[in-house]
């Protein structure tokens, strides 16, 4: 086992900060597919004392135009590459990432209250925040101030990806594997009801990351060209990520005109309709795709898929069961609460909510995106 | 834990026991069996599960899945998404507060599956379809038993199934045959015979907007927008709306006023009922409709005829006087039975029953041939 040095975890956050920026912490460690570590801190990816969290040196934060949902869990998403390999650029929206690459992304919330303020942590009180994650200035998240829930891993092998889901402590300085998931009671701060923070076991990664259901391959979801085409806030100034990525040695082939995806929640940036389908896109299109686990509906939602039949609009409900809420369409043009679609954002029973996995809550900011995007659809069915 | 793990080869046992379960289970590693002691022994109860669609989601082949219970799933009880080579043997799957708009809609579900063999099962309870077969081909379901759900079988956009053996009683509808738009490929070719399809009588408690929510109580076997359907040596009786209704998708009230997608198939053709024992049937038929056309065509004491049939055809498959084809006809060659043509395109404006264009045969289907290794 490999943990922090006994000084590190008693240090102050800017010693911790100062031990991995001068590359003091041990390296990023890739380990065998069929030995992967019980412990977190042995991939080096992320270290955290308790006290802050941060990336080591040689690994590289991102963000997403458009990130999935996850019960308004904050994310922090990292990439790291093995010495002199790089990610190459592919005609269309996919990178493809080198044997060796670890992806990681790591769910936490904001505090409501103060760490000790209901021992035991069931449940725990955190913020409703629909933002994205922010590290300060020095790069690291402040653990009085936020709570670590879990990591995911998706690293690269010679055959393929491999998903390794973590379970943070409550100390705050180790995550543990757990290949079988977890649950945490959470509640938002000022409300009464609580909801189960699920946190899926390993054949559950593959619900949603083998977005070809013949294939039945693992892969990546969130890096893909459109998703990273945006500016990042490195530590050393703001950047476009596909350029630091470039820049930084990790990626390759990038052409003068990559396609760039709308942010959902930015409306100064995009139209309704391409934010709508940008949301739709990550938050449904890794099943509902021409090859995904739901082409048994008949349902593609990608983000380049003609906004027809197919796509949802007038289109009747097949194996819904109580899914349908009543609703005649997917989509009804003009009347949001007509469409099947959104009926099924706005559940949470586990048998109509939509998507399967990983939402206990309701998006109330993406039901609002899709809903008026709904209301301003022309036509009738 | 041993679903994760699971290699190619396993045989993963469940003990005797009601394993409480919250979060659905999934299995991804082909060529494993999942064996219990027996359907009353060793039960996996879903009762409160907070997360997952589906009491065990299956995305594998080479699967065996038998002699065990899955018990008030959130969702579908058993689905089997995408594989070849399935076998379920001796399972049950219950809802077991009884019938409620509120369970799980599918008891058994494989779907884009190939050669499939479903047998000896128990489906009780399920909120659209105890034994659900879409989108699969080369299957068969035989010797189950369902009760209690919308949908007793339904084989759905299916190529070559044969439903035999089976019991189907006190569902809504007991087994249906149906082809629904929007999908990559459209069913043909199924044999529903040796079944006992008796008092399907059971209130519908479909959710509302579903497809199986159209289904009038009292049917017995339907078949709707599939082709080359053969009905044959069953037991039939009892079903108060009709023992045989053959209809449209026009007929399900789901289309809108716009057309269906240019590749569909909404009527159903080359149809073939013959060699059934029925009786009863008819004789209280489930909505305001029916209930008036049976009044006035049958009397308050009448009942329908034993087959009852929309009437929708495709105007590029009839003759001058409008019947189907030939080769496209609903043939019945069953006794006395007759059919009843509610004419639904035409506002029910010529009601027709014993019209002699059903008085025909169809060459027979060949029995569907499970490949090795299920053969």
């Amino acid at each position: 086992m490999r943990r922090l040095p006994i000084p590190v975890l008693l240090a102050a956050a800017a010693v911790a900060t100062l031990v991995a920026a001068c590359g003091k912490a041990p390296p990023v460690t890739l380990h065998p597919a069929d030995a992967p570590p019980d412990r977190l801190s042995d991939w080096g990816v992320v270290l955290a004392d308790g006290q802050v969290f941060e990336f080591n040196a040689g690994v590289v934060p991102y963000d997403l135009n458009t990130p999935l949902f996850s019960d308004y869990a904050l994310k922090l998403r990292s990439v790291w590459l093995p010495e002199g390999t790089t990610a190459a650029y592919r005609d269309g929206r996919e990178l493809e990432f080198p044997v060796g690459t670890i992806l990681s992304k790591t769910f936490h919330y904001e505090r409501a209250g103060e760490p000790g303020d209901n021992p035991g942590n069931e449940p725990l009180e955190v913020v409703r925040a629909d933002r994205e994650s922010l590290l300060d200035e020095g790069g690291r998240l402040d653990l009085d101030r936020y709570v670590l829930i879990e990591t995911r891993l998706l690293v690269r092998y010679e055959d393929g990806w491999r998903a390794l889901p973590y379970v943070w402590n409550d100390s705050q300085d180790e995550a543990y594997l757990e290949l079988a998931g977890d649950v945490r009671s959470i509640r938002f701060g000022g409300e009464d009801e609580g909801f189960v923070y699920v946190v899926p076991d390993v054949n559950q990664c593959g619900g949603c990351h083998k977005p070809d259901h013949t294939a039945a391959e693992l892969r990546p979801l969130g890096p893909r060209a459109w998703q990273l085409n945006r500016e990042y806030g490195y530590a050393a100034g703001r950047r476009n990520q596909l350029e630091h990525w470039t820049a930084s040695g990790i990626l390759e082939g990038v052409p003068a005109s990559v396609p760039k995806g709308a942010s959902w929640a930015t409306p100064a940036d995009a139209t309704l309709a391409e934010r709508a389908r940008a949301y739709l896109d990550a938050n449904c299109a890794h099943c509902h795709n021409a090859k995904g686990p739901a082409d048994t509906s008949g349902l593609d939602l990608t983000v380049d898929a003609p906004v027809d039949r197919r796509y949802g609009l007038c289109k009747p409900p097949v194996a819904v069961g109580r899914g349908s809420g009543d609703r005649p369409y997917d989509i009804y043009p003009g009347r949001p609460d007509d469409s099947i679609l959104l009926y099924r954002m706005e559940q949470t029973d586990p048998a109509i909510a939509m998507p399967e996995l990983g939402r206990s809550t309701v998006h109330r900011e993406g039901v609002e995106l899709i809903r008026g995007w709904i209301a301003a659809l022309p036509g009738d069915c | 834990m041993q679903l994760i793990n699971a290699r190619p080869g396993d045989v993963i046992t469940i003990p005797e026991g009601v394993h409480a379960i919250s979060r659905g289970l999934s299995l991804n590693v082909s060529g494993v069996t999942l064996r219990g002691l027996g359907m009353d022994k060793s039960i996996l109860s879903f009762k409160g599960q907070v997360q997952g669609a589906e009491g065990l989601l299956v995305n594998a082949s080479d699967f065996t899945i038998e002699d065990l219970a899955i018990e008030d799933a959130a969702g579908d009880a058993l689905k089997i998404n995408e594989g070849r080579n399935i076998v379920i043997r001796r399972v049950r799957t219950e809802w077991t507060n009884g019938p409620d708009e509120k369970n799980g809609a599918y008891g058994i579900y494989p779907v884009q599956a190939e050669n499939v063999l479903l047998e000896d099962s128990v489906a009780i309870g399920a909120s659209d379809a105890g034994l659900y077969v879409g989108q699969s081909r080369n299957v068969v379901v035989r010797n189950n038993r369902v009760e209690f759900n919308v949908a007793g079988i339904e084989i759905e956009n299916t190529m070559h199934a044969d439903v035999y053996g089976n019991v189907a009683r006190n569902n809504t509808g007991g087994i249906l045959v149906f082809n629904m738009p929007d999908l990559p490929n459209p069913g043909h070719s199924t044999r529903v015979f040796d079944n006992e399809v008796v008092g399907n009588n059971s209130a519908n408690f479909g959710a509302e907007g579903t497809p199986v929510a159209s289904v009038p109580a009292g049917s017995g076997i339907v078949i709707n927008s599939n082709d080359r359907v053969e009905i044959f040596d069953n037991v039939i009786a009892d079903n108060d709306t009709a023992n045989i209704i053959i209809s449209s998708y026009y007929a399900t009230g789901y289309q809108g006023t716009r057309d269906v997608i240019d590749d569909y198939d909404p009527y159903p053709e080359t149809i073939y009922v013959y060699g059934n024992t029925m009786s009863g049937g008819g004789s209280s038929p489930d909505g305001l409709d029916l209930k008036a056309l049976k009044v006035a065509k049958f009397g308050l004491t009448g009942s329908f005829p034993d087959v009852l049939w929309d009437g929708y055809v495709n105007a590029d498959k009839v003759d001058e006087h409008g019947r189907l084809l030939p080769e496209y006809a609903i043939c019945i060659d069953n006794d006395a039975a007759q059919v009843l043509n509610v004419d639904l395109g035409n506002g029910s404006e010529n009601i027709v029953v014993g019209d002699e264009q059903h008085r025909c045969t169809h060459d027979k289907l060949p029995a569907v041939q499970l490949a090795a290794p299920l053969s």
